[in-house]
């Protein structure tokens, strides 16, 4: 599969002139667990031209039953493991690594990226990193997840957006430590509405 | 009256974001908070003070992902 084959068949279902923004856009996934390993799947699939991942932690066991690594992966760093599957998928997308704790003081590790994905796990990391990048670098666009543990209905998983820059995907309220454990269907669920959003902003659709 | 997360309250105009923030038991470092259509940073907490008419969003952060 060449390159030109790979964009035009893109092309041919998505449109030229959305594929193009496709194709020129930069993302960045923050956290490979159950939410970002899915994002970063789809929009490898729609053909996002530029992914950076980011996580410190390696594929564990624990992690089979949602997040989209596979036991030949175990061990291995999830930048590095989700590089690795999203070259088989997309095998042009120009995919860049960063196996670090993301925390305040190194969120220039975003600069490239227009769009911002949160797909961390604990709520403080999460309500960091979206006040971070409001407050430093207020022109990005940010798609937060909140709320997609247990199994409540998955009709209650929605996006809403604050502010003109920020989207959060969730039902806001189902907490980890309450339910106990995530089931990859309504993780994916929420994946699903971020990697949406992603895509609509590109195409320019701003509102939810 | 102040609107919050989509509710009409009363009687907390002079209020700063802070202050309302502790009182209804939100964990700081947990939340987002939209004010009048703009995320606030969080050193703003402390001095933005609630007027009448004011629109606040606020986002609590839940585990999970």
């Amino acid at each position: 599969m060449t390159e030109q084959e790979w964009y035009s068949t893109l092309a041919q279902r998505h449109g030229a002139d959305l594929q193009q923004k496709i194709s020129s856009a930069c993302v960045a996934v923050c956290g490979l667990g159950g939410l970002g390993s899915n994002v970063a799947i789809s929009l490898a699939r729609a053909g996002v031209g530029t992914l950076h991942l980011i996580d410190f932690d390696k594929v564990d066991i624990s992690n089979l039953h949602r997040q989209q690594y596979a036991v030949s992966q175990l061990g291995m760093y999830k930048t590095e493991a989700m590089k690795q599957t999203l070259l088989e998928i997309a095998p042009y997308c120009n995919v860049k690594t960063h196996s670090v704790k993301l925390a305040e003081d190194n969120l220039s590790l975003l600069a490239d990226c227009d769009i911002v994905c949160e797909c961390f796990d604990h709520a403080e990391c999460k309500a960091m990193l979206v006040n971070g990048i409001s407050e430093n670098a207020p022109e990005k666009y940010i798609v937060a997840a909140s709320g997609m543990s247990g199994l409540h209905s998955g009709n209650t998983i929605i996006t809403k957006k604050l502010g003109k820059k920020l989207y959060i995907c969730g039902d806001g309220i189902s907490d980890i430590s309450d339910d106990g454990t995530l089931f990859a269907p309504r993780v994916m669920l929420c994946a699903a509405h971020q990697a949406n959003t992603i895509l609509r902003m590109i195409a320019g659709e701003l509102e939810v | 009256m102040i609107k919050v997360n989509g509710e009409c309250i009363e009687h907390i105009s002079g209020k700063t974001v802070a202050e309302y923030l502790t009182t209804n038991r939100y964990d700081i470092k947990r939340v987002a908070v939209e004010l009048n259509g703009d995320i606030l940073p969080k050193a703003q907490y402390e001095s933005a003070l609630l007027q009448d008419g004011d629109c606040m969003e606020i986002v609590s952060f839940v585990g999970g992902g």
